[in-house]
């Protein structure tokens, strides 16, 4: 958190609403996303309990399991699940574009978007996708063919939720939050409930007042997955044991409807409050990333690709954490550079600065250190009253020209001087445009979209001794099939 | 039992760690230095030994000045050696590494290959392919990611880990549990990877030739409790004195208690303030200036030299308050960065800003062990330490309710416990401003 | 009748256990939760008649799932926790004797359950033998704030060649050798508590306190199973900050000084608004975490939303704010409608300026 969001905090506070930290959207809502309110019996790892789920807000579907504790219902359960989830996966699947790259390639024209409340949600999604990918149809403890093929798209979603700025699987207080800030703290900002209420107050109350009625879980039952404990006691157990005596799931199906609907409003409503805002420029750029990986996802599927295994081998493990950092360095920088309110955060930190350019030296020109012949390295002077904290030698960028490497030469007083480096045309000097102007706006900032590159490293069978030699790769075994899950 | 002198116990140290790195059946050693313990000497040795008997090896550090420093020690120590500093296109090279006759400069491989020792940081090496080497020495090691040991672990058969573990951990971006209680776990030290996948021995260097006799006992109880340390110095070798009297102002009475014990809290009232706190940052800048006009001179085991501005520096936790300090008004010459940056050096006086002077919340970052240990370890004469009052109350108040991963060996020291041991010898040399 | 117990009021004191002893360290700079504790005041039933129950319970399926996860690892004379221990501590225990200490012979006073387990413990550590001993349901000592109180007996000790482990069996899960770092945190810290008292006996009977380890032994469910497995767990940081903590609980005294002659939390005997007031006379220091761990949250929530305390907006916000206490002065800064104290000029600019370059960028 910045001096900015506690500054956009306690504005909220005052005004008893909450208060923007973003003037653009960040995330990529789709067109048709889907809502997916899992909650899980309390106490138990990964037990189903119920969902509501689907891409009509007036329609959704209800899904139970009326005896948690029943493996085959649970089994069930995840079946009906993939009967709702899988259609809406693969319908994107079909449609591609070409893109042009040195190889081009096809690529899936949209992708599946699966909405959550919360982190919890996605953490549940996770646990849904490890409980059910390793099993089979087949063999001793047969399941339904689509239940392992929703625990492979459960677990890719839930591993792409990993990466900064995917927008495949979205917590919904988390997208919120990027773009609101209440008046409430970050912890309680997890609850949907209040968090909204703090956005868009019902009318005739404020924020801090919607939010407390919004606190009773008679009115707002959590949005899971943990259900409220009185609810667990004074409801669910007595609807459990009817289910048990009657062999009827109406009365469990409708305790927890009770409890999901609320949120299921909410979730739509949240989904039009961000729609309002206007989408940042660099969305599209990562939902294309997100649509490479779901064509990727759903080549390698179809021709059978294993589920993935428990953990990852040490090789594997370096790789996915280089494209983590890749994708949050890239992700901050566009946010920065999309978003004035976000690089408001830098210039506070001192980590970026905007200001008028009041000299340019565009004809310089000098030895870059390990060349031998003279570059154009033209040098601009920028007056700005942010409260630089760089020191010379800093690599920056502008928005201006994101692909633009310039550094820091010097700082007195409020002028800074930046060198630019590179993106000038192949002339003697620089091209028209290719240099900021005197009398010109801008804003470098010390954040780098490119996302910097990714380590050499060995392949996973060449993993050295010092990391414990070559694992065995992953192979599904009966064993796996068979889990219990009790 | 005869106790050993300083020196027999290095000598004897370093005489085993060679003969398990050369001669022993493991395929890695791992040499555990504490602040000043002569790792870069220990370096230079084992470079020497191995090239001595005919044998080819490469040299690893995690910074080019690193790189350009052991580079240049190698070079004095053993002028006859080729040596090659392998560096990335655009690098500039610098003298003290360029004037050595033995060393080729290159920023490619095939150029520097053919010498006896090649030296460059673990990220240029992660670019070189299809060579190997039966030795390699990796230095500053506890600083290195694991994945980034990973990149270059093909090139060698057998390597010498070399680093302090008590310094800063390496960092990510990246805030994940995903590979928690996993081995190779990519976020942890190449030596805590290489350490739980392979039963290696490990060394440790047992006397601190930078810390002064008044510093040794404290960073070795503190940051250090099951690999003790001591000093390689008697009180009486070192001496650090002002010129002048000074006047009975506070930064004046600080200074004279630094020269005098090795330490001083120069305390401000208590209060909560932004992290660029201007009566903090003053004092900093303050005392540095007030130092040099003092006529500081220290007198050590090898000299008596004036404390110039390039042996002071003033560290601190975060880059905000590095530029504040700056802005304060610092004597040209004097270093001021921060912990992260701080590592590995050495100065004779050093003045630390607190990085917990003006909070009302510790965090993790601010407790982590490593950063206050490199902050109070840089020193040969005296360490002081700027910071609010009521840092003992917000350790205090400090709620623990870290998360625990399983199967995750417990780092030690434990933050909390190291910043209050420092805090209790720093309330024995407190100067109130 | 002590201050404590006049605070308390008639009310009988409410039992400490390991839960509430760790709680000492999740919030331990407030007075207004050490003097409750101290005085064992029911800070539930205290919250809920000051009109703020407290916002967490616990589910009947968490406690069912927990009592029968309990029950299955103690089955047949424990006969899954040995195999486990043999597994985690790398044992050779052919057979291990078990002993249950919940009651003495038809008798669950406390004192007397205590003596038998001093006595069973001592016997077990100072007769060479070297099999196995399981101790069930230990009831330990442990000095707090000056006060002898009685742990709930939630663990197991084991016993091997004179060493000794403390059992911990909790019912959430371990999904691929990893389990939610929170709950791990938080048995961490309460098995902590009984490795100290386990220590403080053994000291108390002339025995080694380094007899009892450090590395506790985590029982929990594995992965989406019913079937155990066990971890080892290292307490020492957990430990130290314990120590800690016990000792500066003699500040209890430092609070009670400041408190007004007479007062009293007692909710039997007074009228509804007076503990209220009797409460607020204590300083809290609320966080937003303690909405989690303390009963007693929401009415301390409320007392900050009133004074527009920076505290509602979490630690990290209240830091950023450069320690800046209230909301209304924090804004009244930012827009000059406040004048800086001398100790406030340099957040005020920077407040200033961020406001500046908020509302640039807003509109």
């Amino acid at each position: 958190m910045s001096v900015i969001s506690a500054y956009a905090r306690a504005l909220a506070v005052q005004t008893g609403r909450a208060q923007p930290v973003a003037t653009v959207r960040h995330v990529h809502l789709s067109a048709t996303p889907m809502v997916f309110i899992p909650l899980k019996l309390a106490g138990e790892a990964a037990a189903p309990l119920a969902a509501l789920v689907g891409t009509d807000p007036a329609n959704p579907r209800l899904l139970v399991v009326p005896q948690p504790r029943n493996r085959d219902l649970r089994f069930a359960f995840m079946a009906e699940l993939a009967d709702v989830m899988l259609p809406y996966v693969e319908s994107f699947a079909g449609v591609t574009e070409t893109v042009e790259a040195k190889t081009p390639y096809e690529r899936s024209s949209d992708a599946p978007q699966l909405l959550v409340p919360n982190r919890g949600g996605i953490a549940f999604t996770k646990l849904l996708g490890r409980s059910t990918r390793f099993r089979r149809a087949d063999g001793p403890y047969p399941v339904h063919p689509s239940v392992p093929v929703l625990g492979q798209w459960l677990t890719f979603l839930a591993e792409r939720a990993e990466y900064a700025g995917s927008s495949a699987l979205v917590a919904m207080t988390e997208a919120l939050a990027l773009h609101w800030a209440t008046g409430q703290s970050p912890m309680e900002d997890a609850n949907l409930a209040t968090q909204l209420a703090w956005i868009a107050p019902p009318a005739g109350q404020n924020g801090p007042e919607a939010a407390l009625a919004a606190e009773d879980p008679l009115t707002s039952p959590p949005a899971g997955p943990e259900t409220h404990p009185d609810f667990d006691g004074q409801v669910l157990d007595h609807a459990i044991r009817a289910y048990e005596t009657s062999s009827s799931p109406a009365q469990v199906r409708e305790a927890l409807r009770t409890q999901l609907e609320p949120t299921w409003t909410l979730m739509w409503q949240a989904v039009r409050l961000l729609r309002e805002l206007p989408e940042a420029a660099t969305v599209d750029a990562r939902w294309a990333k997100d649509r490479d990986q779901f064509t990727r996802e759903t080549a390698r599927l179809a021709d059978g690709g294993f589920p993935r295994g428990r953990i990852d081998g040490a090789v594997s493990a370096a790789i996915r954490l280089a494209d983590l950092e890749s994708a949050l360095q890239t992700y901050e920088a566009q946010r920065a550079f999309d978003d004035p309110l976000v690089m408001a955060e830098h210039r506070v930190a001192g980590k970026a600065f905007s200001g008028e350019v009041v000299a340019v030296d565009a004809t310089r020109r000098i030895v870059p250190p390990g060349k031998t012949r003279a570059a154009p390295r033209p040098l601009v002077t920028i007056r700005t009253s942010d409260p630089v904290r760089l020191s010379p030698g800093k690599r920056l960028s502008s928005s201006r020209n994101r692909k633009q490497k310039t550094e820091i030469v010097s700082i007195a007083g409020d002028l800074v001087v930046i060198q630019i480096n590179d993106q000038m045309g192949r002339g003697s000097t620089p091209a028209p445009g290719s240099v900021p102007e005197v009398g010109e706006i801008v804003c470098y900032a010390e954040l780098d979209p490119s996302g910097g590159q990714r380590p050499r490293l060995p392949s996973g069978e060449d993993t050295p001794w010092t990391h414990g030699g070559p694992p065995t790769p992953y192979v599904p075994t009966d064993e796996d099939a068979q889990e219990a899950w009790s | 039992m005869i106790a050993l002198t300083p020196e027999q116990a290095a000598a004897d140290a370093t005489a085993a760690i060679l003969a398990d790195f050369t001669g022993g059946p493991h395929r890695g050693v791992i040499v555990d230095s504490p602040p000043g313990a002569g790792k870069t000497t220990l370096v230079v040795t084992a470079a020497m030994t191995l090239a001595g008997s005919g044998e080819r090896l490469m040299i690893v550090a995690q910074t080019n000045e690193q790189v350009d420093d052991l580079t240049d020690k190698l070079a004095s120590k053993a002028p006859g050696l080729s040596i090659g500093r392998l560096h990335s296109d655009g690098f500039t090279v610098p003298s003290r590494v360029t004037r050595h006759p033995g060393v080729t400069a290159s920023n490619k491989i095939d150029q520097v290959e053919a010498c006896t020792v090649v030296i460059a940081t673990a990220d240029k090496w992660a670019y070189v392919s299809e060579r190997t080497w039966p030795w390699a020495i990796v230095d500053e090691a506890y600083q290195m990611r694991s994945d980034k040991l990973l990149a270059i672990a093909a090139l060698f058969d057998r390597a010498l880990f070399v680093g302090d573990p008590g310094q800063l951990d390496p960092f990510s971006v990246v805030d994940t549990e995903r590979w928690a209680g996993l081995a190779w776990d990519p976020m942890q030290s190449a030596v805590a990877v290489i350490g739980r996948l392979n039963d290696l021995p490990v060394h440790r260097l047992p006397v601190s030739w930078r810390l002064p006799a008044s510093a040794a006992p404290l960073v070795s109880e503190a940051f250090y409790p099951f690999a003790p340390f001591r000093s390689g110095t008697a009180a009486a070798d070192r001496e650090l004195k002002l010129a002048t009297a000074g006047f009975p102002v506070a930064w004046d009475r600080t200074l004279n208690e630094a020269a005098a014990t090795g330490w001083a809290l120069h305390e401000l009232p208590n209060r909560h303030t932004i992290r660029t706190d201007a009566e903090a940052v003053q004092a900093c800048a303050g005392l540095a200036t007030r130092l040099l006009q003092r006529g500081a001179v220290a007198h050590d085991e090898n000299d008596t030299h004036p404390v110039s501005p390039d042996r002071i520096a003033i560290g601190c936790a975060h880059n905000d308050q590095v530029a504040a300090i700056r802005a304060a008004g610092v004597p040209a010459g004097i270093t001021v960065d921060t912990a992260n940056r701080l590592q590995g050096r050495e100065y004779d006086v050093t003045i630390v800003l607190h990085p917990l002077s003006g909070r009302r919340d510790a965090t993790a970052f601010h407790l982590e062990s490593g950063r206050l240990c490199v902050l109070t370890s840089r020193h040969r004469h005296a360490c002081i330490v700027v910071a609010r009052a009521g840092i003992a109350e917000l350790l205090d108040n400090h709620p623990s309710t870290g998360r625990v991963q399983l199967n995750v060996p417990v780092k030690f020291p434990d933050g909390w416990e190291a910043n209050h041991a420092v805090l209790a010898h720093l309330s024995d040399h407190r100067v109130q401003a | 009748m002590t201050r404590l117990d006049t605070l308390r009021g008639p009310a009988a004191p409410l039992d400490h256990n390991a839960r509430t002893i760790a709680a000492l360290a999740v919030n331990p700079g407030c007075d207004r939760r050490a003097l409750l504790d101290a005085a064992g005041i029911d800070k539930q039933k205290t919250a809920t008649h000051l009109g703020y129950p407290a916002p967490f319970g616990q589910s009947p399926f968490a406690i069912t799932r927990a009592k029968s996860f309990d029950a299955l690892v103690k089955a047949n004379g424990c006969a899954h926790l040995l195999r486990l221990l043999r597994h985690t501590l790398g044992l050779s225990i052919s057979e291990a004797s078990y002993s249950d200490i919940s009651d003495v012979g038809g008798n669950d006073n406390h004192q007397v359950r205590h003596t038998r387990t001093r006595a069973l413990l001592k016997r077990a550590a100072t007769d060479g033998e070297g099999a196995g001993t399981l101790f069930d349901h230990p009831l330990l000592k442990l000095g707090v704030a000056g006060h002898q109180v009685y742990l709930e007996p939630a663990i197991i000790a084991f016993q091997i060649e004179g060493r000794f482990h403390v059992v911990e069996i909790k019912s959430f899960a371990v999904i691929d050798d990893q389990a939610d770092a929170g709950q791990v945190a938080a048995a961490a810290r309460q098995s902590a508590v009984y490795v100290h008292a386990l220590r403080a006996l053994f000291a108390s009977e002339g025995l080694d306190p380094d007899r009892v380890s450090h590395d506790v032994v985590l029982v929990c469910p594995k992965d989406f199973a019913n079937h155990p497995t066990a971890t080892l767990l290292d307490v020492r940081q957990q430990l130290a900050a314990l120590d800690r903590q016990l000792s500066r609980l003699t500040r209890i005294d430092r609070i009670l000084d400041e408190l007004p002659v007479g007062i009293t939390f007692d909710i039997e005997t007074q009228s509804p608004d007076e503990p209220s007031k009797a409460v607020s006379t204590v300083d809290a220091r609320f966080a937003p975490e303690c909405l989690s761990s303390c009963e007693m949250a929401l009415f301390c929530r409320a007392e900050a939303r009133d004074s527009g305390s920076t505290d509602m907006l979490g630690r990290t916000a209240r830091d950023e704010l450069g320690g800046v206490e209230s909301i209304p002065t924090a804004l009244g800064l930012a827009d000059g409608s406040r004048s800086a104290s001398p100790e406030q000029t340099e957040i005020a600019e920077q407040l200033r300026y961020v406001r500046r370059i908020y509302t640039e960028a807003v509109a």
